[in-house]
């Protein structure tokens, strides 16, 4: 169980919140030229990193808002977490 | 908006009103269920100074800016909900307070609905509630951290709720959508037995 600190209501229990997957995951704005190659990257490649992730996440059962997190995907070690919009933070691994 | 005739708790078949005593006496949980109230979703721009001061014309007071925190005004109350969506509760008396508040917010960007009937309010309170609540919820009850005019979102026995405190005694009160409020009810029944319980409604 990660203790989750949401920007909004602080810290909570893992089980209030939901992951939404790799963040930063910018939907091509030129969609019409792209070729199927090109949509199943965007749709369905990830990065899947042992190492240092970024993912988005959810306050389900708290303030429902979405934020982004950088979540080292071995230790669990929570590194970042940062409202959408504002900068990525940059780790090593 | 539901004819009266239609209005039901979801609750009622329970029968708690034939269950309830005046006193919870020396039993250790005191659990019912509030009367029916109007129940409005408000979202707006919290940093937007006009709709601030449109809600608080229409309501007598403004949307509560800090996470976790409630707004009231006697007994129209304003629950934060998230940094820019908030629940009104109101008497059913204030049936008024949608267009109050669809009248002052006019063209500014803002959304309001009417979800009276999606939930109901349980009101819990007694020497034991704070370990009742600990069973079924990991928030921290303890009146160092969680005070009157505080609320928040959470599971209570893998139930999404709104747990308001109202009072320091303590007094809790746990809004929960009205398919889950069975199930919930039967729940805190069931949890209460070490401490005794006395239903007191109304
Ligand atoms: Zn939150």
């Amino acid at each position: 169980m990660l203790l989750i600190t949401c920007p909004w209501c602080g810290v909570r229990e893992e089980h209030e919140f939901a992951c939404g997957g790799e963040a930063h995951i910018v939907r091509p704005l030129d969609s019409h030229t792209l070729d199927d190659a090109e949509w199943a990257d965007y749709v369905f490649m990830r990065r899947n990193p042992k190492g240092v992730q970024y993912e988005r996440w959810v306050h389900n059962d708290g303030c429902r808002r979405w934020f982004n997190m950088a979540r080292h995907t071995v230790s669990h070690e929570i590194l970042a977490i940062y409202k959408v919009g504002e900068p990525k933070p940059e780790f090593e691994g | 908006m539901l004819d009266a005739h239609l209005r039901l708790s979801s609750l009622a078949h329970l029968g708690l009103a034939a269950r309830s005593i005046e006193e919870a006496g020396d039993a250790g949980i005191a659990l019912g269920e509030v009367p029916r109230r109007v129940a409005l979703t408000l979202r707006g721009d919290g940093e937007d100074a006009a709709f601030l001061d449109a809600v608080g014309r229409a309501l007598g007071t403004a949307p509560p800016l800090t996470a976790n925190t409630v707004a009231s005004l006697e007994d129209v109350v304003i629950l934060w909900l998230g940094p820019d969506e908030w629940l009104v509760n109101a008497p059913a008396a204030r049936e008024d307070a949608l267009q109050a508040l669809r009248s002052a917010l006019g063209d500014l960007h803002h959304a309001v609905a009417d979800v009276t009937e999606s939930r109901t309010v349980l009101r819990l309170s007694g020497a034991s509630a704070r370990d009742l609540l600990a069973q079924g919820c990991s928030l921290d009850f303890h009146p160092s951290v969680f005070q009157p005019g505080m609320c928040a979102g959470s599971h209570l026995a893998l139930t999404h709720v709104t747990i308001h405190q109202i009072a320091e005694d303590p007094v809790y009160e746990i809004h929960v959508h009205r398919s889950f409020a069975d199930y919930l009810w039967r729940w805190l029944e069931a949890a209460s037995e070490p401490y005794g319980l006395a239903v007191v409604t109304g």
